[in-house]
């Protein structure tokens, strides 16, 4: 009992290595955060197919799903991007596949919820980042310059803005990764919290425990919310990208 | 009597397919619509902390490894800190004002306009 009141909260995410893997010096181990990942991969890749394998025409419970995920970053991408963002809809679904299977796998308790390492959001948020800006350059040449110097703004206070304008830019990956990786650590550090108060308050502790029924509840909500952010940021960028103002 | 009796289950079942594509019609409306509802002002804010501080971290720095390059700390440090201060305020300003996700600079990438875009799109794809 008191064991679990002095864990700390933030021991729930310890990378843990399971099998040590070194190329030269540099430690590829594979680690519990590495795990969790492919058993996304495999859960969304048999959620995808099982679900798909018998295609009826008034579908079952589980092709629907299927189905209205599918639907539902089709609408994502058609609304935000239109239809020039058609071709870009598998990265976006895979996006977002993989970050809400992430943070629901991390709902299930003695997992490990990988979206709460920031160079894991890091790293999805540079990828986007990156392709993003790739996309821009390949389709506008030179005139995706014209990004850093927004329409109307006059030669005297360019020295000013096009910094500003960059920055602002560069921002984009910190504040897309930060954002997800903040809501997760965040709410799965104040589960533990309020999960070791049970313990402490005995008796009383049926408040907190009340407490963290509900959180359970909301965490689910930011685990779907934070995925579909990260969904349509990835479409807004890619508006950007394809339609220069 | 039959067919009145195998007419009515089929209207009913017309009326509740109608139903059901109206509120299928667009998912990710509804969705936006329950969120804005739901936590809408707390994530709002939390969005709002994230873009001023995430900017203000790049202007810092970029500051910090153009005074590591040339020597002159901490004075590109100092400007930058201030141009990743406005950059974080534009960022807010534009979030605020493109309710919510949008990053582009003019009103016209949400809402109504949207549509406007796609027609366009569409239009120019071709050629």
């Amino acid at each position: 009992m008191a064991n679990v009141a002095n864990k700390s909260p933030l021991q729930q995410f310890e990378i843990k290595p399971l099998k040590e893997f070194f190329i030269g010096d540099v430690d590829v181990s594979f680690t519990n955060s590495s795990l969790m990942m492919v058993l996304t991969v495999v859960a969304i890749s048999v959620f995808l197919i099982a679900g798909m394998r018998r295609q009826s025409t008034v579908p079952g419970r589980w092709q629907s799903i299927t189905e209205l995920s599918y639907v539902f970053i089709a609408n994502l991408v058609k609304d935000t991007v239109g239809p020039s963002g058609r071709p870009y809809f598998p990265f976006i679904f895979t996006i977002f596949m993989f970050v809400l299977f992430g943070n629901m796998l991390g709902m299930m308790p003695y997992s490990y919820t990988f979206t709460s390492q920031i160079i894991v959001t890091f790293v999805l948020a540079l990828v986007v980042f990156l392709g993003v800006t790739i996309i821009a350059i390949v389709k506008h040449k030179w005139h995706f310059l014209t990004f850093f110097m927004p329409p109307g703004v006059s030669l005297m206070i360019a020295p000013l803005m096009v910094p500003i304008e960059i920055i602002s830019y560069l921002s984009r990956p910190i504040s897309l990764s930060m954002r997800l990786f903040a809501n997760m650590l965040a709410g799965h550090t104040l589960l533990k919290v309020f999960a070791s108060f049970v313990f402490a308050l005995g008796v009383a502790g049926v408040a907190p425990w009340l407490f963290i029924v509900a959180l359970t509840g909301l965490e689910f909500v930011i685990a779907f919310l934070q995925a579909f952010v990260f969904a349509i940021l990835t479409c807004l960028y890619l508006n950007d990208a394809l339609h220069l103002h | 009597m039959i067919s009145k009796q195998n007419k009515d289950p089929i209207d009913a079942l017309d009326a509740r397919l109608k139903d059901a594509r109206r509120l299928h019609q667009d998912p990710t409306r509804n969705v936006s619509e329950k969120e804005d509802k739901k936590g809408g002002a707390l994530s709002l804010a939390f969005r709002v902390g994230v873009e001023l501080v995430s900017a203000v971290a790049v202007g810092f720095g970029i500051g910090w490894l153009i005074d590591d390059q040339f020597d002159t700390k901490p004075w590109f440090m100092l400007v930058f800190l201030l141009l990743g201060g406005a950059a974080g305020i534009l960022n807010v300003f534009r979030m605020a004002r493109g309710f919510g996700y949008a990053v582009g600079y003019d009103e016209t990438k949400n809402g109504q306009t949207i549509k406007k875009d796609i027609n366009k799109d569409t239009n120019t794809d071709n050629k």
